[in-house]
């Protein structure tokens, strides 16, 4: 392993539970791997999985979604969307040779933040174990850079 | 009030309602009313908003930061257009009844005009006066001028004046003394020396030789000696001598009038300067050769040299004053010669230069001189030596000048003649001092009788001797011959200086200018206007012989009134002033003696005429300013009004009374924390290291005295161990506060896990009674604090506080459980100091009328918990009893609620809309985005590299302008923000700091404040993600921050502008649930012009609470239920559904539909707002025999039986209650919080049937919190027995035949006490009931992990749910007491009628938007919609009503073609995000 690797670990987190719980963690002032960075969504049910194979394209180690406890989405079903769309993501990954593991959806709870810490504590020493991302472009995927046009740095 | 009677009177009904004192609970409160539609005075005695809580560092018990949290609730009152705040200011009267009251407000003046300041705090730096920061409970200083914290509401400053200073208001020019000695402190001498001369251009002639009467006037004379305020105007004078610079006078513009001023003493010399200051021509008439007048020919140059005069006279010349001397006015140059010559005015100040004469034999003999005339000779190098032996006659300094003049002539023996004692001596104490070094001999109570001559010469004074009389009208004992007493004593020489008197000789026979009997010039005291118009008179032409300080004073007035007439304005308008003076209490502060400057050898100076006073060195001269007492805090140096850009400072503001009319008032005035030093075996106030938890709080705070860093006040080291000290002021019969306060078992707990994440290896030991964690989740938090933080918790009687007085460490003596003295070091001790009711509300409730209990809380109206004595006037918070965040909050909406019902017909009739400027079209234009980083105190810079990342996000594309700021929230960061905005012309902003759950609201007001859509805005989540969870780790945390922003910066580019546009409410309520809460939240929202449902699932109404016959106060449960129920039933405007169910609710806040069940039947109502108030249920028990013998029973049904029929006691001799059955244990871990009281409630009531009954209550911490304390206390002293148990060793429970056996474990006998019940009582937990946990899966309602419902925030939202437009109230919240369900079922009515009250609401915004185009109608989406809001429409293609879309986007991706968007949260805004993961 070369001794720079510092995992990169993106998360989509729904705003009700698993960023409240996030925040609450930072009140707590529990610690966990700097590693992480989030995108905050409504829902988890937002979760596409094209966000998912573009977060690895982009240069993840590894990925986590991480909705409401299930029966508790603010939005329903939200997370359960997500949960399908994670496990067909996975099934992806492993055709992609990238590896399921490096995908995980995880259900938190407002009130859990030791879990988040938790979960964050998980996939940080799994990215570790795993290595870094093979695909590691760093750029988005064409179709986006077209969209993007102009904005583009 | 019923229904009808507010009917009748809505004519004269108010729609404004006060609110009195503005902490939580007052700001909670007005921003209920305000969104409900009322206006709302905040009235607060403070500068600004807040209240305790903003003193606050972490709350418990999720230490969450108390800055953020109420920071944004400031913004939130500040940028409601629907309150007033009125700081500074006080109730002083009320008159008129409920609905229409005036109200009678005094508004101390702030000095500073709130709606200029723009809070840059340069002024800070200006001012010199430091005082003991109040804010930090006295831990440091702050300065005159000053605002508590960043993020103060009002932003603007407020300047600490309590009157002008003694000083100041002594010296007859008003010099302000105490401004410049404070400036002298800083050593701002320059500064210092402007603000003398500001009212005095001759400040090294009054260094030298002022009467100051400032010093005479000094508060310290109370104390020690008054501060050397001459000898440190001399030392400021010479001071700007040694520079080499003068600081030239700023001069106004020229104006072409001519001024003459006749003579150049101090009087004509400070009316010419004045006069040049404002562009007029000012020239001095001299008669002399010389200018300065007595100062330059009548004061010795030993004690004012002459190049001191020269210098000061230069200064004055360069005002732009021309000097004439040898001018003299008379024959050659007479007023009318003036007048023609163009002068418009003249000032008359020709002194007093004509010695008096002693009328007696002799005296024009050849060798009696007059004083005036020898000293004027002297001056004029024109005297010889007087003789070899002088007599001087007269006792003031004139007298003293010339017996030390002659002295210096050559005479060789030089004698004081005064007819009376040393004591009645005129002149000053250290002129007679250095005299008499200096050789000169005074006689006193001789008087002159006649000179003898030897030929023409003088060679002899008869005198006689004087015994002193009655006092004269001078107050001094009149001297009186002593028969045969004379003598003669031989002379060489005589001088005279009893007195003197102007010379008007040289004005014309004929003039028409009046003077009185001794030659004084006749002139108005206020504007010094003579009888001629034109001509104005001033100094000792006008007063006869009288000070330099004097004559300077009358000089600048008479230019102000010379000034005046030329303008052709009234001269006296305004003129007259009256002060204030301030004097500070001396008692009990350190004595420092005055430095006196050094004097010159009288050996040596006798010989010459050099300066005999020396003068300060900077040193000695600050250490003296240093001992001034600030006695007016604010010195008037007005330092701040030359540095205040904005203009905003006004020293002459004065306070103003004014009357409102409201139709309601709510009194919130809080508490203030007990005062320690009533108890002093602590040591408080003594001990350096004993603090109040409050200052522990500021000790904690980033914000505070020591910027976050745990350190002792004696010698700023860490501490390693500190002792909590509980109860300090609570449940203390001996001091009258036999009451709990409530919070301070869980701040002492949370300042102990706080205290150890600020200082590592810190030990932290609690000293208490028993642990009081009764609130939602302090339990737990209590156990963390035992078992992750390892806090000690010592159960204990404290002894005292000793210091070890060399180290300053401190010995804490206590009684542990055994009743054993221990002894014990720490380094610091902290008292747990409770709340008491805050001093000011007293005269708060003087003023309005209403009744206090003996503690002086609001006096409890039964179970109205927040009415008052005074109809229409409400109360809450912990001015109504001791109680925390959550429950201040939820009273404070409660009475809310109350005025809004009060009120209803008037709702909206006295507010307006908000207003917003017009938004900035940014269609076309490039991405413009600024970048502001937070350093948040400390809390994020502390951890992340702030300027780093600012430096990074300039790099950033499309970043125009990055900034940092040490609090953004602030308001005059948002006002910089609003500004760089305008300024760089942006079209994005970036925020790097909290969480946008607390904060993207507050910033995205600033986007819209300052013309940008709100939408365009993005935030970073750096501290709550990042800094907090990252503390160790410097650099990652930073790079991470990094990361961040550049994600935000990427979606910050693809930001569009989004609008709401507005929708219908329905303006119906729906309550589900019948009981207490439920029928108290229904009746509130009818009674506040609501129609409501109510839903109550069984056959009846009223819930747990019929079961209730009395409350622990004694108040008639049954009878306020039916009156209740009854108000309810006959309430036209409630709906009561019996056995209804509610199954299901669709919508969205506003518009929600909702299906009730009732048997088979289902039908659907419309509301705009839900209030859920399912209530609890009794836990059955299934320990302690409970389902097996009849003698174990509950609290509730012990209740029931003790107030029911028949005789419930019959043949018991002894009852035993266990208490925490089924809480506080694994499963359970909270605490039911009503149980201890229950206890107390019941065994009071078996002590009232049956004395002799024994009662044993065995507990773990009796938890009666707040003022039910007092039953407890009560209980106790009726007998009732309290044995503790621990939860590891619980009570074991056997049946006998004699009754049952109790054993309980005894921790300190060690071993197990055995007890006799006839009844066993346990304290069974409050639970969650079916209704709740059924309720939040059909409602989607988020529960906590005890299975109540959970609240969208533990502190400031008690009440909502996450959900919008859903509140809750009651048991289903968590265990409550009956009055705790009431207050917070009006809580939960006052924030649904924020909703309810508007007629529409606005919609949409974040919501999915389907591209009807290019839709083939797949219907994907309107299978996958939670919702089922997506529907095909006539067109065939999808349509999503955005009033009714969630924005939850499961449709967005699930829909094949990617057809489907939802508005602010686009794929391509998310994936640009998360494709700038890595650099």
């Amino acid at each position: 392993m070369p001794e720079k690797y510092e995992p990169l670990i993106i998360a989509f987190i729904c705003t009700y539970c698993t960023y409240t719980a996030a925040d609450m963690a930072g009140s707590m002032r529990l610690q966990y791997p700097p590693n992480v960075r989030v995108v905050k969504l409504l829902c988890t049910g937002k979760v596409d999985v094209l966000y998912l194979l573009e977060a690895f394209n982009c240069g993840a180690d590894v990925v986590m979604v991480s909705g409401c406890e299930i029966g508790d989405c603010h939005f329903l079903e939200g997370n359960l969307r997500a949960k399908e769309r994670v496990e067909y993501a996975k099934t992806l990954l492993d055709e992609l040779g990238l590896g399921a593991e490096r995908l995980e959806m995880f259900h938190i709870g407002a009130s859990d933040a030791p879990k988040w810490a938790a979960a964050v504590e998980t996939m940080t020493r799994r990215a570790l174990e795993l290595g870094p991302n093979p695909v590691g472009r760093k750029r988005p995927l064409p179709a986006i850079e077209e969209q993007i046009g102009d904005l583009m740095p | 009030m019923s229904e009808d009677k507010r009917t009748d009177r809505k004519g004269d009904l108010s729609g404004a309602v006060m609110v009195v004192g503005a902490g939580i609970a007052g700001m909670q409160c007005s921003l209920d009313l305000a969104n409900a539609g009322f206006l709302v005075h905040l009235v607060d005695r403070d500068i600004s908003i807040g209240g305790n809580m903003a003193q606050l560092d972490k709350t418990f018990p999720t230490n969450d930061c108390s800055t953020c949290m109420i920071s944004p609730k400031l913004i939130d009152v500040a940028s409601n257009p629907n309150i007033r705040i009125l700081s500074r200011s006080e109730v002083t009267g009320l008159e008129g009844e409920p609905g229409d009251f005036k109200v009678k407000v005094h508004k101390a003046p702030r000095f500073i005009d709130l709606d200029v300041c723009s809070g840059c705090g340069e002024c800070i730096k200006a001012c010199p006066v430091e005082v003991p920061a109040d804010f930090n409970l006295g831990l440091n200083k702050r300065k005159a001028i000053y605002r508590h914290f960043p993020q103060a509401i009002p932003s603007a400053f407020a300047i600490d004046k309590i009157g002008s200073s003694p000083c100041k208001v002594a010296c007859p020019a008003n010099v302000s003394a105490q401004g410049y000695v404070a400036l002298i402190a800083q050593g701002r001498y320059k500064e210092a020396l402007a603000l003398v001369r500001r009212d005095n251009p001759l400040p090294a002639v009054c260094g030298r030789i002022c009467t100051r009467p400032c010093e005479s006037q000094c508060s310290r004379c109370d104390l020690d000696e008054p501060i050397a305020v001459r000898d440190l105007k001399k030392f400021l004078a010479d001071w700007e001598v040694k520079q080499g610079e003068m600081d030239l006078p700023k001069v106004k513009e020229k104006r072409p009038e001519k001024i003459a001023v006749i003579g150049s003493g101090p009087a004509g010399l400070s009316a010419a300067y004045y006069l040049a200051l404002e562009g007029y021509q000012p020239t001095i008439f001299e008669a002399l050769p010389v200018a300065g007048g007595m100062l330059r020919v009548g004061i010795p140059a030993f004690r004012l040299p002459r190049e001191v005069l020269e210098y000061e006279i230069d200064y004055i010349k360069a005002a732009g004053v021309e000097i004439r001397l040898n001018s003299p006015i008379g024959r050659e140059l007479s007023l009318e010669d003036l007048r023609e010559q163009g002068f418009e005015a003249v000032f008359m100040s020709v002194g007093a230069h004509k010695g008096l004469r002693l009328g007696v034999d002799g005296e024009n003999l050849p060798g009696v001189l007059s004083g005036v005339d020898f000293l004027r000779q002297a001056s004029l190098g024109r005297a010889a030596c007087p003789g070899d032996r002088v007599v001087v006659l007269g006792g003031g300094n004139v007298a003293i000048d010339a017996a030390r003049t002659a002295l210096r002539l050559g005479s060789r023996e030089v004698t004081i003649l005064y007819r009376r004692t040393r004591h009645e001596m005129p002149a000053y104490e250290e002129e007679i001092e250095e005299a008499l070094e200096e050789g000169i001999k005074i006689e006193y109570l001789v008087a002159p009788r006649r000179f003898i001559a030897d030929g023409r010469q003088v060679n002899g004074l008869e005198v006689i001797g004087m015994e002193l009389g009655e006092p004269d009208e001078s107050g001094r004992r009149r001297p009186q011959p002593v028969a045969g007493s004379e003598r003669v004593i031989p002379i060489d020489g005589a001088i005279s200086a009893i007195g003197q008197e102007p010379d008007l000789d040289f004005l014309e026979p004929k003039t028409d200018l009046k003077a009185d009997r001794r030659s004084r010039l006749l002139a108005n005291p206020l504007t010094l206007q003579t009888s001629i118009p034109w001509v104005f008179a001033g100094g000792d032409a006008v007063t006869g012989p009288a000070s330099a300080i004097e004559a300077i004073a009358m000089g600048k007035e008479a230019a102000i009134s010379i000034g005046r007439y030329i303008r052709g304005e009234d001269l006296a308008a305004g003129r007259q002033r009256e002060w204030s003076v301030a004097k500070v209490e001396t008692k009990g502060l350190d004595k420092k003696s005055r430095r006196r400057p050094p004097l010159a050898e009288p050996t040596g100076r006798v010989r010459n005429f050099d300066e005999v006073v020396g003068v300060f060195d900077e040193a000695e001269a600050q250490a003296e300013a240093q001992r001034c007492l600030s006695c007016g805090v604010c010195s008037e140096c007005y330092q701040c009004l030359e540095v205040c850009q904005a203009g905003a400072i006004r020293h002459d503001m004065s306070a103003q009374d004014i009357e409102l009319r409201v139709g309601s008032l709510v009194l919130a005035p809080g508490f203030k924390p007990f005062d320690a030093t009533q108890k002093p075996e602590y040591g408080y106030g003594r001990y350096p290291n004993v603090l109040t938890s409050l200052q522990f709080e500021r000790v904690l705070s980033a914000s505070g005295p020591f910027g976050g860093h745990v350190q002792r006040p004696s010698d700023g080291r860490e501490p390693k161990r500190i002792a909590w000290i509980q109860c300090v002021g609570s449940r203390d019969a001996s001091i009258g506060h036999d009451f709990c306060s409530y919070v301070c078992c869980m701040y002492a707990t949370k300042q102990a896990i706080i205290a150890q994440e600020h200082a590592a290896g810190l030990e932290a030991s609690i000293f208490y009674m028993d642990i009081r964690a009764q609130g939602k989740g302090f339990d737990r938090y209590y156990e963390r604090a035992k078992k992750d933080h390892g806090v000690r918790y010592v159960r204990s009687m404290l002894s005292r506080v000793i210091e070890d007085p060399t180290s300053h460490d401190l010995e804490v003596q206590y009684f542990d459980e055994a009743n054993n003295l221990v002894s014990e070091r720490f380094d610091m001790v902290v008292l747990s100091v409770g709340l008491a009711p805050h001093p000011a509300a007293k005269a708060l409730v003087e003023a309005v009328g209403v009744e206090t209990d003996v503690f002086g809380f609001a006096k409890r109206q039964e179970l109205n918990p927040l009415a008052t004595s005074k109809e229409g006037v409400f109360v809450c918070g912990a001015f109504q009893a001791p109680r925390d965040i959550p429950d201040t909050v939820m009273q404070a909406s409660g009475a809310a609620a109350e005025a809004g019902a009060l009120l209803a017909q008037a709702r909206g009739s006295e507010i307006r809309p908000e207003e917003f400027p017009p938004e900035r079209d940014i269609r076309g234009e490039e991405p413009r985005i600024g970048v502001y980083v937070c350093h948040c105190g400390i809390n994020i810079g502390g951890v992340v590299d702030v300027p780093a990342v600012v430096e990074y996000a300039k790099g950033l594309p499309h970043v125009v302008e990055a900034q940092e700021f040490l609090f953004t929230c602030s308001t005059d960061s948002q006002g910089q923000m609003a500004r760089f905005i305008e300024e760089h012309q942006l079209n994005r902003v970036v925020v790097a700091s909290c969480s946008p759950r607390t904060h993207e609201s507050l910033f995205r007001d600033t986007l819209r404040r300052a013309g940008l859509n709100p939408y365009l805005f993005e935030m970073a989540n750096i501290r709550d993600q990042c800094s907090w969870v990252h503390a160790k780790d410097h650099d990652a945390a930073t790079a991470k921050a990094k990361d961040l922003v550049r994600m935000s910066v990427a979606r910050a580019a693809l930001l569009e502008p989004l609008h709401q546009f507005p929708a219908p409410v329905e303006q119906t309520a729906l309550v589900i649930g019948g009981g207490p809460a439920g029928l108290t939240a229904a009746l509130n929202l009818a009674e506040q012009g609501f129609y409501t449902h109510l839903v109550e699932k069984s056959d009846q109404l009223g819930g747990l609470a019929r079961r209730l016959r009395r409350t622990l106060e004694g108040f008639d449960v049954q009878a306020w239920l039916s009156e209740l129920e009854d108000k309810v039933r006959h309430n036209g405007l409630i709906k009561i559904h019996l056995q209804t169910e509610v199954v299901e609710i669709k919508g969205h806040v506003g518009q929600f539909k909702a299906s009730l069940k009732s048997g088979d039947r289902v039908r659907s109502v419309a509301h705009g707002a839900v209030v859920v108030a399912t209530g609890a249920e009794e836990y059955q028990p299934t320990e302690f025999l409970a389902q097996e013998d009849e003698r174990v029973t509950t609290q509730l049904a012990l209740h029931e039986a003790l107030h029911g029929q028949g005789d419930p006691l019959a043949g018991v001799r002894d009852v035993v209650m266990i208490q925490c059955v089924g809480s506080r244990d694994e499963e359970h871990p909270y605490c039911s919080r009503i149980c201890c009281s229950q206890a107390v409630a019941n065994a009071l009531r078996i002590k009232e049937l049956n004395p002799d009954i024994e009662v044993t209550v065995l507990f773990r911490d009796i938890r009666t919190f707040s003022l039910k304390e007092l039953y407890y206390k009560q209980a106790r002293d009726k007998g009732v027995r309290f044995v503790r148990f621990d939860a590891e060793r619980p009570p074991q429970v056997s049946p006998g035949a004699e009754g049952l056996e109790v054993l309980v474990f005894d921790q300190i006998l060690g071993e197990w006490l055995s007890f006799r019940a006839d009844r066993l009582v346990l304290s069974a937990a409050v639970r969650p009931n079916a209704e709740t946990k059924h309720l939040a899966g059909a409602l989607k309602l988020p529960l906590d992990s005890d299975g109540f419902f959970m609240e969208a925030h533990l502190k400031l939202r008690p009440v909502d749910f996450v959900n919008s437009g859903f509140f809750l109230a009651g048991g289903a919240h968590g265990p409550k007491f009956l009055e705790e369900c009431i207050s917070q079922a009006k809580a939960a009515a006052a924030r649904a009628a924020t909703i309810l009250a508007q007629k529409e609401m606005m919609v949409g915004g974040e919501v999915a938007v389907v591209d009807g185009e290019r839709c083939v109608a797949c219907l994907t989406c309107v299978r996958s919609c939670p919702y089922g809001v997506p529907q095909l429409n006539e067109e065939g293609v999808v349509y999503i009503d955005p009033a009714a879309c969630h924005g939850c986007g499961i449709c967005a991706s699930q829909c094949p073609r990617k057809l489907i968007q939802v508005q602010h949260h686009s794929d391509l805004q998310t994936l640009f995000k998360a494709c700038h993961l890595r650099a």
